[in-house]
């Protein structure tokens, strides 16, 4: 016979079997099969994943065409949420999911760029343009101050702590890109509080492909790229630099004699195109048709633009997902390896080559250089050793310094789902879960790199082992209570989770032999747990009306017995007006739901250890003795113990959100979106304070004072555009506006507080350039008002004298501008004709401000010539042409620049060849380019940048790939 | 599975505070970290584990605060790096966010407070341990919680937050010793003093151990009298010299005078590497390693720092000069230094003598006294040239011959002016000035000669300038300006409000029951 689709179109790969048996087979490419049958045998199972499954009485009938009707059930779209699934209609919190076929697509190591721009509410941005950098991301701006504003990462149902990973830059790297099914993304208290402790910076739940019954699968995808160096720093040009030298210090040899004779572009010297390659294999089917399974290898060769820096990644996954005892019993077991090794440059280079002299070269072959290989450095006239505080050749910084690491990790789960055989509503599910890593890395440098030279070069290895054991166990009754009209499902769990790492580093000189060695070996431990209580009770009244009640009990053993259990319940009420009599017949609305949530979640990552309840004592290294003495005068190094400050009452940061949206469907879902206004008030803040002195065993204390509130607007609308046989075109655009405040800081009202002093910047010691203050966002800068000239040039040193004293002094800064965007936006096309598509995905970001600490920091005169150790020369910013400024003016507002922009991230131009070998083999080919151009009145660099303050930032590339899929 | 959540620490360098002085042990090593606080600034070295923070941990050093403070406001020190609001220390024109004296502020209390976690763990203790008893340690801690008090008194006067043993950890507000210009934490640095000075260790004279001896609380005693004016209290001159008098006759002190043999002065070998053993002058001193106890701060500090321009680093021993802190004209000009004298340090090759540009090196007269290197001319141990292992002395026997003369000259009854020409002459001889030059009776008896004069020449750069000035009376004022006083290239007349730095803005918002002092 031959099985066709809804279309009449022949369906290879359907199970056709003897019902009650396992012979049978499946349809080849062209939909036909064949089976032999026995007597007796006269009924014929046919199934495919997504449609009805059918049973055909065979009769006489020697062939049997079958036609397949499409599922509805199956096709409707089910969203995962903690400890659980729902039916799209039927989830009442703020829930987005985003599936494979919506990814972001190309040249891509870290999962995190899949879903950039896509989801409203959620700005993600990449720490630099590394192999492998990872992304800071926010889900409606960050609920904390010194706590973690990190979104909880549940992968296949273990969370994950987003501690990071020694070794390694992004902890997310661990799933390759290729693996991902889908991304949730757990926006508002409703859906998030479920998690209790760890969700008020939202919840992002990874799910990974699995097998399915049917035909063996084999993919395959692999693409080769070359990232180039968009931009690079203005500095003054060889001429510009020399000139400005003999004019600033005329007839003075000792200063003029050091120009060199050569013309050195030296971030040409650091920076260059890098050739990548990623390719990956899947393998998916079932075995016997009871142990269905997705098995992967991937391998990543990525080299950075910044010489020297290379990732290479190799992956592996397996997923089983085998039903035993008759469907009741059904196990998901998941598996997933990652091996990476980073070779890391040191970012200092980028730097470095702003400021090193371009009349220099980078190798110089006369003698007094030979013992640093060659390499120029600035020679102190006295010693005739280098300079200590002169910036390191760029290029012996990468070329000399070898800093790698080699980084195992494994997560792996095992779910089973068992459904009681006298009582099928209910439901039991036992998670396992099992996160490793093993990091092993070190540095490395040689006695003859002169900015190793004083420390007689380096050898600084380090390692960490990091392990994370879970076990949830829930139990869920689902039934319809058709007498009232009514569904309940309730669940009720229990979570155990348990966090270990030991960590290991030591530093000395490259031989290794100094004794005692610089740092002496370190090993630290520590662990923390967490136990936790939860239910959550989802009753559905007239299918429309819809409520859902959460409460989890958490439990840490970061707090004190008194306080370490937290409470976290969250309400949620949806009404699906589609289903109401006025608009179930209507045309123009296919689609209508509104959600109301509230609930309370809480924030355990403290970032101060896991004992900041405790009173402890801490030994000191052998590098930080005290020395006394025997009365002939020999030294004895004592040991010292430091008791640590700590605050007992130290307990959870609560947020508390409301949310109002609406899900919104137009003409047949033409048009399909969603609105959502929302509100977090976070209390209890975490905030370093001082502490009154002499009070505690320490001057500042991370402590409960705060509060802190949020408030924006998420919109997102989907547009297909055009919709034929030939032609699809469908357009996706998402804007948020969020707005931080804080509202409280301290203990005690103090009008003189001016807040927390935060964002360290490079030049001098201790500078900082933001503050956390009362009624202002978290990290606004804190600056100077420049005064200008006529021209509209700065005037070197003259600031607006606020409070008029006379003076320019700290009470004279103002809050100005911080570095989140106030809206930003996502934009995303994909078209089809035929058998091409074309897609293309964007952002802007609004009002985000950036303090450009590289102009800052080598954009006045006065840096051009230094004149200890007998003198050297460092370039200077081409800023320096417009300011003129002679001394540093680091707290200038003339740095801090307005960064909004718009950023074409990706386009992509693919071929779909079909019909290859009967349709056996599909076979894609596609194009994109990544970080395509970038409009931005901004000054520096790079508008994007995460934390507001640009400063040595690895220039993120732009990347043209080309890459195919294979699938058999 | 709840009871997992009752953790403690499985660090193997961590012990939890409920049971830490089960090892008696501990008590040694909580008492070297006493010590430690005035030199390493954390558990790791040279940086790592901070003690305090808010401020980056190797400008945090407990004595490189103290010393900033103490000597760029003067006539003897500029520095001209651009670190946030270090300037305006040189300028003498800073607020109460200075984050500079915010730290030796949080620095000072942190002392006191450590020192009061052990003065309460070893009350009513009695073992010994190592040799020593714990009480012998409970009043060395004492000794300490004073002398950090002294600091306290002495840059932010008596409104400063008062805690003792009898106060515990946690969310207290400490209360003020009182108002500025009382006498609340006099008496109790002073009382303390006399209290616990009996049952100290005797002097050693070159043979210290780095320990607080009876000697160091006679001379803590000494400075605390002999200012007792400039706290706003009646003079105590009577009581400073009978300490004063106890580590001139009871102490078996002597001035080294002796070079061994070495490249450099006797008076050079007080600063240098090995200066432990330079003789029997140092009556205390802060210990310092260059592989052992390391830091960015204290002598460490005061050698890189002065290192710039065209000296050569290898020759005090480090790897490189921080171009930062200079003299002023005030100091190196022919008013301070009568002629050849060993004391005399300066270093002016490629520097110019009046500043234009305080960030400038160059401009400003170098200082070359504090030298890495050992009197046999051989660096010290730290084969990178980054810490150094010179010993910061906070008392030697020089001082307390100046404290003598000063209160000669002040005419107290029991000091005799005859006595103070030995004393002078002394100094004089050890820094081979010829006779000529050494001081004229009028300058003997004149208080403003000594304190302005005599004390910066021998105890120059050494961090007690700004004390001595505010005793004289001149440090604010106009009476007696030099270069960038006031923040103007000649000098400018400041307020007396600068006499006392500010309680920092960050403490009076923490605890409200602390009042600023006036004109801050």
């Amino acid at each position: 016979g031959t099985v066709v689709d809804e279309n009449g179109d022949t369906l290879p790969g359907v199970a056709v079997l003897v019902k009650g048996t396992t012979k049978g087979g499946t349809t080849d490419f062209d939909g036909k099969f064949k089976v032999t049958l026995a007597d007796g045998e006269d009924v014929l199972v046919v199934s495919y994943i997504g449609y009805k499954s059918q049973e055909i009485v065979v009769g006489t009938s020697t062939n049997i065409d079958v036609a397949m009707e499409v599922d509805a059930e199956q096709l409707e779209e089910v969203v995962v949420i903690g400890y659980g699934s729902v039916k799209k209609e039927d989830a009442t919190g703020s829930v987005q999911a985003i599936t494979a076929s919506d990814f972001n697509q190309g040249a891509i190591t870290s999962p995190q760029d899949l879903l950039n721009g896509k989801v409203a509410g959620v700005q993600m941005t990449s720490s630099g343009g590394a192999p492998g950098a990872g992304s800071t991301i926010r889900i409606r701006g960050g609920s904390s101050l010194s706590a973690s504003n990190d979104p909880l990462i549940v992968i296949d149902g273990v969370p994950i702590d987003n501690e990071g990973v020694s070794g390694m830059q992004n902890p997310l790297n661990t799933v390759n890109p290729n693996d991902i099914e889908t991304f949730t993304v757990l926006k508002d208290a409703s859906a998030t509080a479920i998690y209790g402790s760890r969700a008020s910076n939202g919840v992002i739940l990874i799910t990974t492909k699995k097998g399915s019954s049917g035909k063996l699968k084999i993919d395959y995808a692999g693409n080769v790229s070359v990232a180039t160096v968009p931009k690079t720093v203005d500095v003054l040009n060889t001429n510009q630099f020399k000139d400005m030298v003999n004019k600033r210090y005329p007839g003075q040899t000792n200063v003029t004699d050091l120009i060199g004779t050569n013309d050195t572009d030296w971030q040409n010297e650091v920076l260059g195109s890098a050739v990548s390659t990623d390719h990956n294999v899947s393998v998916s089917g079932s075995v016997k048709d009871v142990l269905p399974f997705r098995a992967s290898v991937g391998y990543t060769y990525n080299d950075g633009i910044l010489n020297t820096s290379h990732l290479d990644r190799t992956t592996a996954s397996l997923g089983l997902t085998p039903k035993l005892l008759d469907d009741h019993l059904s196990i998901n077991v998941n598996a997933k390896f990652m091996n990476v090794k980073n070779q890391f440059a040191d970012n200092g280079a980028i730097g470095s080559a702003l400021g090193y002299d371009p009349t220099q070269q980078p190798k110089d072959p006369a003698d007094v250089y030979k013992r640093f290989d060659g390499y120029h450095t600035w020679i102190d006239q006295g010693t005739n050793n280098p300079i200590t505080i002169a910036s390191a050749n760029p290029v012996a910084l990468l070329e000399q310094k070898d800093n790698s690491a080699t980084v195992n990790r494994f997560i792996g789960n095992a779910q089973f789902d068992y459904k009681f055989h006298f009582l099928p509503e209910l439901k039991a599910n036992l998670n396992l879960g099992y996160d490793y890593s093993n990091s092993d890395g070190r540095t490395l440098v040689p006695p003859t790199a002169a900015f190793a030279f004083a420390t007689q070069g380096d050898y600084s290895p380090y390692k960490q082992t990091k392990k994370n054991e879970l076990l949830d166990f829930t139990l869920q009754y689902t039934k319809d209570l058709t007498s009232i009209d009514s569904r309940i499902d309730i669940m009720g769990g229990y979570s155990w989770q348990h966090f270990w790492r030991e960590e290991y580093s030591y530093s000395n000189n490259f031989a290794n032999d100094q004794d005692p060695p610089r740092q002496p070996e370190r090993t630290f431990r520590t662990e923390s747990y967490i136990v936790s209580f939860f239910g959550r009770l989802n009753y559905t009244f007239k299918d429309r009306y819809l409520f859902t009640a959460t409460v989890r009990n958490d439990g840490t053993s970061r707090f004190s017995p008194d306080t370490r259990w937290g409470l976290f319940p969250a309400l949620a009420f949806a009404w699906n007006m589609k289903k109401e009599g006025f608009l179930a017949n209507s045309d123009v609305v296919s689609g209508l739901k509104l959600r109301l949530g509230y609930g309370i979640t809480g924030q355990q990552n403290i970032n101060n250890g896991d004992y900041p309840y405790l009173p402890t004592y801490t030994s000191s290294q052998n590098t930080a003795d005290y020395e006394f003495y025997l009365p002939d005068g020999t030294p004895y190094y004592s040991t010292t113990l430091r008791p640590s400050g700590y605050d007992a009452n130290i307990k959870w940061e609560e947020t508390t959100t409301y949310n109002i949206g609406v899900d919104y469907g137009f003409l047949n879902d033409k048009i399909t979106g969603t609105v959502d206004f929302y509100q977090r008030y976070t209390k209890d803040l975490l905030n370093v304070i001082p502490v009154p002195a002499g009070s505690n065993l320490t001057n500042q204390l991370l402590t409960n004072v705060g509060d802190l509130e949020n408030k924006g607007v998420e919109f997102s609308i989907n547009y297909k555009a055009i919709s034929t046989s030939d032609l699809h075109w469908d357009l996706g655009f998402n804007v948020t506006y969020n707005e931080n405040k804080i509202t409280k800081l301290t203990q005690v009202n103090d009008p003189g507080y001016k807040g927390v002093f935060t964002g360290g910047i490079a030049g001098g010691t201790g500078n900082t350039i933001q503050i956390h203050s009362e009624g202002y966002p978290a990290s606004s800068f804190f600056v100077y008002e420049q005064v200008y000239d006529a021209n509209g040039n700065p005037l070197e040193g003259v600031y607006v004298d606020q409070n008029q004293d006379g003076l320019i002094n700290d009470d004279d800064k103002v809050r100005k501008e911080d570095p989140a965007p106030n809206v930003y936006m996502g934009i995303t096309s994909k078209m089809t004709y035929k058998n091409w598509d074309f897609s293309f995905a964007g952002r802007w970001n609004f009002g985000n401000y950036v303090y450009n600490n590289v102009a800052s920091n080598n954009g006045y005169l006065n840096g051009i010539y230094t004149s200890t150790g007998g003198g050297y020369l460092s370039n200077r910013h081409a800023d320096i042409l417009t300011t003129g400024f002679n001394d540093a003016q680091y707290f200038s507002d003339y740095y801090v620049q307005n960064a909004s922009f718009f950023r074409l991230d990706n386009i992509m131009l693919g071929y779909n060849f079909t019909n290859l070998k009967n349709g056996a083999l599909n076979l894609r080919v596609y194009g994109t380019v990544n970080n395509v151009f970038v409009v931005t009145p901004y000054k520096g660099l790079d508008p994007e940048i995460s934390g507001g303050i640009d400063n040595d930032v690895y220039p993120r590339p732009r990347t043209f790939l080309v890459g195919v899929n294979v699938g058999f | 599975c709840v009871g997992d959540l009752d953790t403690t620490p499985i660090d193997p360098n961590t012990i939890s505070g409920a049971n830490v002085f089960d090892d008696p042990s501990n008590y040694t090593k909580a008492l070297a970290k006493l010590y430690g606080g005035y030199v390493v600034t954390g558990q790791q070295g040279p940086a790592g584990q901070g003690d305090i923070g808010g401020i980056d941990e190797g400008a945090s050093q407990y004595i490189r605060r103290y010393w900033e403070l103490q000597q760029l406001p003067t006539d003897e020190t500029i520095n001209g790096w651009a670190d946030g609001n270090l300037p305006k220390l040189s300028y003498m024109t800073w607020g109460s966010n200075n984050e500079f004296i915010s730290a030796l502020y949080s620095r000072i209390f942190y002392q006191i407070s450590i020192c009061n976690e052990f003065i309460r763990n070893t009350n009513g203790v009695d073992i010994t341990v190592d040799g020593i008893s714990t009480q012998e340690m409970n009043r060395e801690a004492r000794f300490l919680r004073a002398y950090s008090y002294w600091h306290a008194l002495d840059l932010f006067g008596n409104g400063i937050p008062f805690t003792t043993e009898a106060d515990g950890v946690g969310k207290f507000l400490p209360q003020p010793a009182g108002t500025l210009g009382g006498s609340e934490l006099f008496n109790y640095i002073s009382s303390e003093l006399r209290a616990i000075e009996g049952d100290l260790v005797a002097p050693a004279p070159g043979q210290e151990s780095g320990r607080a001896n009876k000697a160091a609380a006679w001379m803590l005693l000494s400075r605390l009298y002999l200012n007792a004016e400039a706290y706003g209290l009646s003079a105590k001159y009577d009581s400073a010299l009978i300490y004063t008098n106890k580590v001139l006759n009871e102490g078996g002190y002597s001035l080294v005078t002796d070079n061994q043999g070495s490249q450099y002065t006797a008076y050079q070998t007080l600063f240098l590497a090995d200066n432990h053993t330079s003789g029997s002058e140092i009556i205390w001193s802060h210990n310092e390693n260059g592989l052992r106890s390391k830091s960015f701060g204290g002598c460490t500090y005061l050698t890189h720092a002065a290192i710039g321009g065209s000296m050569n680093a290898s020759e005090f021993g480090v790897n490189g000069g921080w171009g930062g802190n200079r003299s002023m004209k005030t100091l190196t000009g022919t008013l301070q230094f009568k002629s050849a004298d060993d004391r005399n340090l300066v270093y002016t090759d490629g520097q110019q003598e009046e500043i234009n540009d305080p960030t400038q090196f160059t401009e400003g007269y170098a200082i070359a006294k504090f030298r890495n290197m050992t009197r046999a001319g051989v660096a010290g141990s730290d084969p990178t040239g980054d810490v150094v292992d010179i010993d910061f002395i906070v008392f030697r026997l020089a001082e307390a011959y100046l404290n003598y003369a000063e209160l000669a000259a002040r005419q107290v009854p029991g000091a005799s002016v005859s006595q103070s020409r030995i004393y002078m002459d002394a100094l004089y001889d050890r820094a081979n000035v010829p006779d000529a030059d050494k001081l004229s009776p009028t300058e003997l008896n004149s208080v403003e000669s000594l304190i302005k004069y005599e004390r910066s020449r021998e105890l120059y750069w050494e961090g007690v300038r700004r004390t001595d000035l505010i005793r004289l009376g001149q440090f604010t004022g106009g009476q007696y300006v030099w270069q960038f006083k006031g923040g103007d290239k000649d000098g400018v007349s400041t307020p007396s409000t600068y006499n006392v730095c500010p309680i920092p803005s960050s403490d009076l918002g923490a605890n409200p029951n602390l009042k600023q002092n006036p004109g801050y």
